[in-house]
């Protein structure tokens, strides 16, 4: 449980020490929000009715970034084979690290979530229930993300792997996510937003274990 | 070793004639479906893929596990072979659903589950297999892609349900209808055809996959490979 502590500190510290990247990439997503705009053409009706599919879509992609980012630094000077060196097991560092990422990641829906009122005239009242989508749909995204951005940063052509590993993988979250949100700006005369929240959080709790099981074979072979 | 070497292609050759004649009886013998007429006989090989593929993703997953439990290289053989087969008979399936639908739904795709679900398993499997392009060092392309494809597939019944809730919260589906017993024996004829077929073709690959593998390996390096610490990783044949 220290180890696991240490290693969500470290990662924490290595995004603030980074944060100027965090910048850049909530400056893609907002980028990426704006741009889906221009897709739908300025039908406001329409924008507000896929607002939250963007949200994610624009989510899903600037993930990608700050996942990368986050084993790409491991490989600079084989920090990684230093990592694997310390008396901590390596489950202590995929939950650290997949935590740390999950940090990020909500922060980053919270902080996309103005943009996309502001540009869709998407807004809510009912910010617990947002904030618990983003919370459990962010969650979903990180911990196979953590994983598979494990093996992506020692490949060639990482850049291409690592959306084309996740996205088909992710595609559970997008499809409960952007309901739930749709739901919760839209309004939920079928009280429907409960299922969508429970798969969200399955499949959460499902990939969260395998992570934890599977990580270790990634990174000592 | 003579027998061994054989037995794939006479596994190939016994499935290429259950299917010619599966088919044969499917497109010549059996009747045709009342309302669908002809194009309704795409069933007799679109209904064998479905379950081989299936099959084949199913049988990659468990190279993937008995992989990370024994570390010998045949598995990894296997499952490069397997998930190759999976994904080209998934892809195979798509284009096949896409040409009954045209003509009889009006349209080239549906967000049915089914359709949905197979679409997302080609992606998924096919990033694996991009995923070994991109790996030089094969205990890492080996492990990497084991863990992968546990991943996926344990991802694929998610996928399913929730394309299921989300599709049906749309629009009801239409039901698939039931099989006359006419219909059966093309059916069952041509599943074991692709069966045999596949078995062949995935015991010919895993061992194109081998000598590939010999060949990446300096030969120093073959007896001392199990860099991973565990139980040492045996040699190269299938």
């Amino acid at each position: 449980m220290n180890a696991l502590f240490a290693a969500f500190r470290k990662d924490l510290l290595l995004q603030w020490r980074g944060r100027a990247q965090m910048v850049a990439i909530f400056a893609f997503g907002a980028a990426a929000l704006l741009l889906f705009s221009f897709a739908i053409g300025p039908d406001s009706s329409a924008l507000r009715e896929h607002a939250a599919g963007f949200l994610w879509l624009g989510l899903l992609l600037a993930s990608t970034l700050s996942l990368a980012e986050s084993f790409e630094c491991e490989m600079e000077e084989q920090a990684l084979e230093g990592l694997l060196l310390l008396p901590a097991s390596t489950r202590a560092l995929y939950y650290g690290k997949a935590i740390a990422n999950w940090a990020q990641l909500a922060l980053l829906g919270m902080a996309l979530v103005p943009v996309m009122v502001v540009l869709y005239d998407a807004g809510t009242l009912r910010l617990l229930s947002l904030l618990a989508v983003i919370l459990l749909g962010t969650a979903g995204l990180s911990a196979p993300g953590t994983l598979y951005a494990a093996m992506t940063s020692q490949t060639r052509a990482r850049q291409t792997l690592l959306p084309l590993l996740l996205f088909p993988l992710v595609v559970p979250v997008l499809l409960a996510a952007v309901k739930a949100t749709s739901l919760v700006i839209l309004g939920d005369p079928m009280e429907q937003y409960r299922p969508w929240i429970t798969l969200l959080g399955a499949f959460a709790v499902i990939h969260w274990s395998i992570g934890g099981l599977l990580f270790g074979r990634v990174v000592e072979d | 070793m003579r027998a061994s070497s054989s037995r794939p292609i006479a596994f190939v050759a016994f499935g290429v004639a259950l299917l010619l004649a599966g088919s044969w009886w499917g497109l010549a013998k059996a009747p045709g479906e009342v309302f669908m007429g002809d194009v309704q006989r795409i069933m007799y090989v679109h209904v064998p893929t479905a379950w081989n593929a299936m099959l084949a993703l199913t049988f990659a997953f468990v190279c993937a596990l008995c992989f990370l439990f024994t570390n010998a290289w045949k598995w990894d053989n296997r499952l490069e072979a397997g998930m190759e087969m999976g994904v080209v008979l998934s892809l195979l399936l798509c284009m096949q659903g896409s040409i009954w639908a045209k003509p009889t739904w009006g349209v080239w795709w549906d967000w049915d589950p089914r359709l949905t679900t197979t679409a997302v398993m080609v992606f998924a499997f096919g990033g694996i297999l991009a995923l070994r392009a991109f790996v030089d060092d094969p205990v890492k392309r080996a492990v990497w892609s084991s863990v992968a494809c546990i991943v996926a597939f344990v991802d694929v019944p998610i996928v399913y349900f929730s394309v299921k809730w989300w599709n049906s919260l749309h629009q009801a589906q239409s039901t698939p209808q039931t099989v006359s017993s006419a219909f059966h024996w093309p059916l069952r004829i041509n599943a074991f055809g692709i069966l045999f077929l596949w078995i062949g073709l995935v015991g010919l690959r895993a061992r194109v996959a081998a000598l590939r593998r010999r060949g990446e390996m300096a030969p120093p390096l073959t007896q001392k490979q199990s860099a991973t610490g565990r139980a040492p990783i045996t040699g190269g044949a299938v």
